[in-house]
């Protein structure tokens, strides 16, 4: 604690905000769904930052959340990294879905390489998205992906087991998927950089 | 024209050293049969501790116990005269490298491009600094006339045939190159300089000397033509780099590899051209191993080549020493520099995707990075394809198919849920007579238990023995 950081630069950086207070500016990527951009306080997924989701399982709508920013970013021209992907990414539903299957790169990699690989396409800044499945990240791995997202200058997901929630996370964002009152899958935020956490849940119009 | 002449005095010790590790330790070429070893060449260590080329080796030793010695190879010699040429054609499309240790360019044709002489003959010195060469340089007229002129003292430039000719006159006979012994002969005779000689009877001088003596003289001052045999660049590039002593890690291998990738890159930035694959050879006692390098886009940034190439050999186990190594490439397409928008929003100092994409490649193994088509045929596990490389247009998948699920399983597994609920379905699918991978399945959209959305198969006409084969997610 020997250094004296400037409150302006934290406000800033949005690592602290006042209270009661919605931030004025969207500063976030849109996510493509418009209930969830009003509901996260940078009006969408954290710019150069690693975002967080938890999954009670495989198949509970991660993708359908995902890939309407994949398929903007993909148009724009951007290249769309799948690292290690635990199925087989299937290309007419991700066609169907509107990405840009020219610029949807897909990474495979062994349990071992693929921090790796993740953390190489997450740096390099010649990515728009990156998304990965760390498995045995522990905080520190979680610590050099977010840095790595924020020096590269891309929008990084790390689709993690639920049981990973209870733990702290360095992420800019997370959200964990959950059933809700009708037993459809919702989204609740855990944590958000620039806001406190709304306590609403989020449920995805269609599947 | 102008012709400009670098001469290589130590090119055979330049072309030792700069492979060596330590290029300051005392160390010197030798040649000739076993009982009568001379040194062909020695370094500035070794001048200084009194050895000298020609010197015997046994006295050699005497002089400087620690002496390291390479034994001297004409061929290398002529080998990095070649390569040399093929760097000079950078600055110049005439090169000859007709005479033995130096080289000849025509430079005025390059002033437009490359600037005045004072720049060039800068740039050339610097790269041949970094090249590891040592140098003299010479310029004028003609092209045999650089060449006595950079022998005489190292930058000497005339660019005036009138001023040359004055030059050339007060030349000693000795340093004039003239063929054969000529020169020691005229010097015994008691002519002193060039126009002592010239003012001789030709008549004379021929019945004496022979016709090449003549010739040698009127080439020199521009009085007839030179014809000079032209260096053209060969469409492969094949570097051999003895090692001297047996290597046994890869770390050891390291620093002359990062020469040799830096020579394929001078190579390559000289063509204009890039490399696509290429191999590098680990000759062993016996027989060699290859370790293959592809890349899926023509590159050639030097430190690019050099890290793939590092990151392909640390994979390599080596079962035997090393004693040289060999850089081939065959194909050498056309390199393409990456274009960048003028109003590109990302950073400069950001790697662009084929960077990335050749790392990943050189650790994960050549078909890791791959892209996703589909293809018309209805069966799931078909309908989708992996594309390597950089294909411009990705066709469409085929129309009016009920939704698709986006993450495929690579196998159909049972699926077991005492809960599962029919969401829609079914789907009859039967296809694939025609290849013998016959399919004839029921596929329905479930609900698991957990909520997730399951795409899955029965036998056609049965509610029951269910197969997942993709999720909604």
């Amino acid at each position: 604690m020997g250094t004296v950081v400037a409150l302006d630069s934290l406000l800033a950086a949005q690592t602290l905000w006042h209270a009661g207070r919605a931030s004025a500016a969207a500063l976030g990527e849109p996510t493509g769904h418009a209930a969830l951009d009003a509901l996260l306080p940078q009006g969408g997924w954290p710019r150069h930052a690693l975002s967080e989701l938890l999954l009670p399982a495989d198949g509970v709508g991660e993708l359908a959340l995902l890939l309407p920013t994949l398929a903007r970013l993909s148009q724009a021209g951007a290249t769309v990294a799948v690292v290690a992907p635990p199925y087989v990414p299937y290309a007419p539903a991700w066609q169907a879905a509107g990405v840009a299957l020219e610029r949807l790169e897909i990474v495979q990699a062994t349990p071992r390489d693929a921090l790796w690989a993740f953390e190489q396409c997450l740096r390099s800044g010649a990515c728009g998205a990156v998304l990965g499945w760390p498995r045995q990240a522990d905080a520190q791995a979680l610590r050099r992906l977010q840095v790595a997202a924020d020096s590269g200058q891309c929008l990084g997901f790390a689709l993690r087991d639920r049981r990973h929630a209870a733990n702290p996370s360095p992420a800019a964002l997370r959200l964990e998927a959950v059933r809700d009152a009708h037993g459809g899958n919702a989204w609740q935020v855990r944590k958000c950089r620039g806001g406190p956490a709304p306590a609403r849940a989020f449920a995805l119009a269609t599947r | 024209m102008l012709w400009a002449c670098v001469l290589l005095p130590q090119l055979a010790l330049d072309a030792v050293l700069r492979r060596c590790p330590d290029p300051q330790a005392p160390l010197a070429l030798v040649s000739g049969p076993a009982q009568l070893r001379t040194l062909q060449a020695v370094n500035a260590a070794a001048a200084a501790a009194g050895v000298r080329a020609g010197m015997r080796l046994t006295a050699a030793h005497a002089l400087l116990p620690g002496l390291a010695l390479v034994e001297h190879d004409p061929q290398a010699e002529a080998r990095w005269q070649r390569f040399l040429a093929a760097w000079a054609y950078r600055h110049s499309s005439l090169v000859s490298a007709q005479w033995p240790g130096c080289i000849v360019l025509e430079v005025r044709a390059s002033f437009a491009l490359l600037g005045p002489w004072p720049r060039i003959e800068a740039r050339l010195r610097e790269e041949l600094a970094l090249l590891g060469f040592s140098h003299r340089i010479g310029l004028a007229p003609t092209p045999r006339a650089a060449q006595v002129l950079a022998g005489l003292r190292d930058g000497l430039a005339v660019t005036q045939p009138a001023a040359m000719a004055t030059l050339l006159d007060r030349v000693p006979v000795a340093r004039a190159r003239l063929p054969d012994d000529a020169g020691e002969r005229l010097r015994h005779m008691g002519i002193g300089d060039l126009r002592t000689l010239r003012a001789l009877p030709r008549d004379a001088l021929r019945r004496r000397f022979g016709l090449p003596l003549l010739d040698h003289l009127d080439r020199l001052y521009g009085q007839a033509d030179d014809p000079l045999a032209y260096y053209a660049p060969p469409d492969h590039f094949d570097v051999r780099l003895e090692l001297g002593y047996e290597v046994e890690s890869h770390t050891a291998l390291l620093f002359p590899l990062r020469r040799l990738v830096g020579d394929l890159c001078t190579y390559l930035s000289v063509r204009d051209g890039g490399v696509q694959r290429f191999v590098l050879r680990l000759e062993h006692e016996e027989g060699h191993s290859d370790v293959a390098v592809g890349l899926l886009a023509a590159e050639r940034e030097p430190a690019l080549l050099f890290e793939l190439v590092r990151n392909r050999l640390e994979q390599v186990r080596l079962e035997r020493p090393v004693v040289a190594l060999r850089l081939l490439a065959r194909e050498l397409p056309s390199f393409v520099p990456a274009a960048r928008d003028l109003f590109d929003p990302r950073t400069r100092q950001q790697q662009p995707w084929p960077q990335l994409r050749e790392r990943l490649r050189a650790r994960l193994g050549d078909t890791a990075v791959h892209r996703i088509a589909p293809t018309c045929d209805p069966r799931p596990e078909r309908a989708w394809r992996p594309l390597q490389g950089d294909e411009a247009r990705i066709g469409d998948a085929a129309p009016g198919l009920p939704p698709r699920p986006a993450w495929l399983l690579p196998q159909p597994v049972p699926l077991r849920d005492p809960r599962l609920r029919i969401v829609s379905g079914p789907e009859r699918l039967e296809s694939g007579w025609w290849d013998g991978d016959d399919a004839r399945r029921d596929y329905y959209v479930l609900e698991t238990s957990q909520g997730q959305r399951a795409w899955a198969f029965a036998p056609p006409g049965e509610q029951g023995g269910w197969m997942l084969h993709g999720w909604f997610a």
